[in-house]
């Protein structure tokens, strides 16, 4: 059953890269924006998944879910920076 | 209950997967935060889902405490994502970006 976590995060390893690539080269910066949004969301399944690893579930959750509320609040704070400029 | 556990990650993974396809593949930046507003809420829900279910595989009361923790997680992300896909939108049509359109044949013959 542990094989099973370790793959399934993997697998979300390679998604992550998919989103990667989005961040980086994207065409303007709310496209970037987009891109880092959605590795924040998968880091947080991620981070579970290795507690499940690990065998220390509870103590990740706590870090998971820490980190849900950052990158949540990193995503609003860069998008009201971002929405006074004309021609993004 | 390993069944359930597996498939639940799978349908997740899936849904994942159309995420990260859609957020490569879409023309425009307000299509692409469609499917990394949506499918990356539901992946969320189906794979917290099914790490709860296999958490509680033993009872005790702090396993049952951490499969709450867990929910309470996803549901967190249930009100964080549409506010943050909100807010980009907002920052978009803010900054005078016009949404994409697909070309008429009368556009493509000029």
């Amino acid at each position: 059953m542990q094989y099973v976590f370790l793959y399934a995060g993997l697998y979300l390893c390679i998604l992550m890269l998919l989103s990667l690539y989005r961040a980086v080269f994207g065409p303007t910066v709310l496209d970037r924006l987009v891109g880092v949004n959605a590795i924040g969301s998968k880091t947080v399944v991620l981070l579970i998944l290795i507690g499940l690893i690990y065998g220390r579930v509870d103590m990740f959750v706590d870090i998971s879910m820490a980190y849900a509320m950052l990158n949540f609040i990193a995503v609003l704070a860069a998008s009201r920076y971002f929405q006074k400029r004309k021609g993004l | 209950m390993n069944v359930l556990v597996i498939a639940l990650l799978v349908v997740g993974l899936v849904f994942f997967t159309g995420g990260g396809v859609g957020i490569l593949r879409f023309p425009d930046f307000f299509t692409r935060l469609h499917p990394a507003g949506k499918l990356d809420t539901l992946g969320s829900l189906l794979m917290m889902l099914a790490v709860a279910i296999y958490n509680l595989e033993h009872f005790s009361w702090e396993a049952l405490l951490t499969s709450l923790k867990i929910m309470l997680i996803v549901l967190f992300i249930f009100l964080s994502s549409p506010t943050a896909t909100h807010s980009i939108v907002d920052a978009g049509i803010r900054a005078g970006m016009v949404p994409w359109r697909k070309e008429t044949p009368e556009e493509k013959a000029e």
